[in-house]
């Protein structure tokens, strides 16, 4: 079905460094996302997956080109977002929703003015009224009601929030969503009307997201294809119940039995593999496979070079030196 | 039989200026030696308040409004500021979901583990140095002579979560609490800690009280759980009972709204409306304003407590209903009024 599709977003060798000043006249590169390479189909979900600080958020921001890349290229519809023209035209077809449905709304806007931002920074209403209809219709896409047009963001509920801010990023007719962790901070249940909706306006608009998440039930429930990050790398990737099923990394294989399965007996029964250790700061990671301190399979081999990023067959792709042998 | 914790009937308020929050509204559930106990339910419903009340480290406004508490049959409601320290920290310990904040920056984190060492147990400097490795080493702190040196920014989410738990056990307690451990930290570093707290469970013989909203990590490690909505127990049993047998609308609505292998590509079925709002809580059932099957007499009458089975209660009119229908629970047992509504509505 996917391979059908038109490619949307396409990254190549993405790369984004920080500087961090280790001394005076010092600083170390921090390399937040080191040599990434994927593509999005269009109407596709891409879910992406990985530990604190394994660069999540920064693929997704850099993607947006809210960071500039270190190094790498980033094709939208076939393009290369490259010029300022390009960029511009780039930015009112993709957007971002961010995890924090607390922080991430001014308090003193009223629901109105909040979602309305974007359609006034980028003079997409003519008239009053008009902006007006398209506050009201984006309020009816995210189930929220109109009378709460005019009430404040810190009137609302955690998901009620994370609706405006949905809301507000659809405001420019998006075709590409970055959702940064859009339910984390929400319980359950009202977790589940949100990914509802998420999945609703997919099929109503024709939206591709890249969904960040860390709870892995949430993203194999709504994701076509998984990516696995490790310390800035991409580690695995392929579609989403195969990678749930039988991830073919080493270090995948022990976040997917590391999830905690809401089954009791399931749950008792499970045989988790759990990693010795912390993963190491960015800062000095280690030498070839980015896993490999923690890795029960490591060999030399593995702290000699960084292995590639190969599909083993399907669309199924691992970054592993002996992914044939304990496979 | 006596209980190690016997919690009855207790009510928690916070004094607002917007009015009198009922933080906990009538908490009942004991506790024995060795046993641990789950407590799930969504944010605001009174998890950690209920925990804050046994412990007494409520904030300012909060007040224990009614009810008792009784650890090893003593009464804990109303004792001393003096018996209360004696009791957190050798007979009830918690661990905080951010472990930052209950670490103080300024000192190392071997410094503060000896003094709450020195503090609760009959041991000297040299003595809890000693005590303050063993604990680190316990729970799986590698290098523990080099890590009491340092300071909790020097350490990462998992190694500060390790030390909290070092912390709380050094005083080898009885209960230990656990609010929301893990929430702060990934999976992988989450599966270490819930196995560290299950095998010094088992090694220690504690009992632990544990606080989560993630019904994943109470399936790993409960026995027993109670769900709780709008400050009160809808739901008690046994871990299987609750996940296999849900009775109470809320926790099947919960249990309903997990993503499983089997719902992608299909919709999920959240529970609909807004979470409640404790200053203004619905007269009947807490829950009918969001409960699809709500009858007439939930909007009117608060349900009681009905047995399920003898590891098992429930509280919720629908669980009445088929009592009454199955000759289990007897129309006597309900008050006049709501019992014509029930019949008549
Ligand atoms: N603006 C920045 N300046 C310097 N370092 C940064 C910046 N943003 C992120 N980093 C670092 O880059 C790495 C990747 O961070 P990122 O936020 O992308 O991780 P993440 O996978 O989104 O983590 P989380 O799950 O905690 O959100 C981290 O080590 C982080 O400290
Ligand atoms: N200091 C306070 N002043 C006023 N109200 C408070 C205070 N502390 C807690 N509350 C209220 O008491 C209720 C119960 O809070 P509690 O912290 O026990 O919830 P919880 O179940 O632990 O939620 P979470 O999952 O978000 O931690 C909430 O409605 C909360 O707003
Ligand atoms: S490359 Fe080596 S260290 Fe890395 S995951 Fe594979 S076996 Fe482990
Ligand atoms: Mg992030
Ligand atoms: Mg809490």
């Amino acid at each position: 079905m996917a391979d059908e599709k038109k490619t949307l977003v396409k990254v190549e060798h993405l790369k984004e460094y920080f500087n961090i000043k280790t001394g005076m006249f010092k600083s170390t590169p921090l390399k937040a996302v080191d040599d990434v390479s994927f593509e999005i189909k269009k109407g596709e979900t891409l879910g992406l997956v990985g530990e604190s600080g394994c660069g999540k958020t920064t693929v997704g921001r850099t993607i947006l080109r809210l960071y500039e890349p270190t190094d790498g290229k980033i094709f939208y519809d076939g393009v290369e977002i490259k010029s300022k023209a390009s960029l511009k035209e780039f930015r009112k077809k993709a957007t971002m929703v961010f995890q924090d449905p607390y922080s991430s709304l001014n308090p003193r806007m009223t629901v109105t003015d909040i979602i309305a931002e974007p359609l006034d920074i980028h003079k997409l209403c003519k008239t009053k009224e008009e902006r007006k209809a398209r506050v009201l219709e984006l309020m009816d896409y995210v189930g929220l009601n109109s009378e709460h047009a005019v009430r404040y963001a810190h009137e609302f509920s955690g998901g009620q929030r994370q609706r405006i801010g949905i809301a507000r990023s659809l405001a420019v007719n998006p075709e590409f969503i970055v959702c940064d962790e859009p339910v984390s901070a929400l319980d359950v249940s009202i977790q589940a009307q949100v990914i509802n909706m998420f999945d609703e306006l997919q099929d109503r608009l024709g939206l591709t997201y890249l969904f960040i998440a860390h709870d892995l039930l949430v993203v194999r429930h709504i994701s076509d294809r998984i990516a696995v990050m490790y310390l800035g790398r991409m580690v695995e990737m392929g579609e989403a119940q195969e990678i749930y099923n039988h991830p073919m990394h080493p270090y995948s294989k022990s976040l997917l039995s590391a999830v905690p399965v809401p089954d009791p007996k399931i749950a008792r029964a499970n045989k988790r593999i759990v990693l010795e250790g912390d993963i190491p700061s960015p800062l000095n990671a280690p030498s070839g496979c980015p896993f490999r301190t923690r890795c029960r399979y490591a060999t030399e081999a593995c702290a000699e070079s960084m292995p590639d990023f190969n599909d083993v067959g399907g669309g199924h792709f691992v970054a592993c030196h002996r992914v044939a042998e304990i496979n | 039989m006596d209980h190690l914790l016997e919690v009855n009937h207790l009510k928690t308020s916070f004094f607002t200026n917007a009015g009198e929050v009922k933080a906990v509204n009538d908490v009942s559930f004991t506790l024995d030696r060795g046993k641990v106990l789950g407590i799930v339910g969504e944010s605001g419903s009174g998890k950690s308040v209920t925990a804050y009340s046994i412990m007494q480290i409520l904030a300012p406004t909060g007040k224990i409004v009614g009810g008792s508490v009784l650890l090893d049959g003593e009464e804990l409601v109303g004792a001393s500021e003096k018996k209360m320290k004696e009791v957190r920290g050798n007979k009830i310990s918690i661990i905080f979901q951010d472990p930052m904040t209950s670490m103080n920056p300024t000192y190392t984190v071997g410094h503060q583990l000896e003094e709450a060492i020195m503090l609760h147990t009959n041991r000297n400097r040299e003595q809890a140095k000693a005590r303050a490795i063993e604990m680190l080493r316990l729970c799986n702190v590698n290098e523990p002579e080099k890590r009491v040196k340092q300071y909790p920014h020097e350490h990462s989410g998992g190694m500060r979560q390790r030390c909290m738990i070092a912390m709380a056990l050094a005083c080898e307690p009885d209960i230990l609490i656990a609010d929301e451990p893990t929430t702060a930290l990934d999976v992988t570093i989450q599966a270490q800690i819930l196995e560290l707290m299950k095998s010094l469970q088992e090694e220690l013989g504690m009992a632990i009280i544990m606080i989560t909203h993630d019904l994943g990590v109470v399936a790993q490690l409960c026995d027993e759980v109670i769900v709780m909505y709008a400050g009160g127990i809808c739901e008690h049993g046994t871990a299987d009972e609750i996940y296999y047998n849900p009775k109470h609308e809320y926790t099947k609505g919960l249990m309903r709204s997990i993503p499983t292998a089997d719902t992608a590509g299909h919709k999920l079925q959240p529970i609909e409306g807004t979470p409640i709002d404790l200053l203004n809580m619905p007269k009947g059932c807490p829950f009918a304003p969001r409960c699809e099957n709500a009858l007439k007499v939930c909007i009117t009458h608060a349900p009681c407590k009905v047995r399920i089975n003898e590891n098992h209660t429930s509280s919720c009119w629908m669980c009445i209903k088929e009592g009454l229908e199955a000759g289990t629970m007897k129309p006597e047992d309900l008050p006049e009024d709501a019992r014509e509504v029930l019949i008549n509505g």
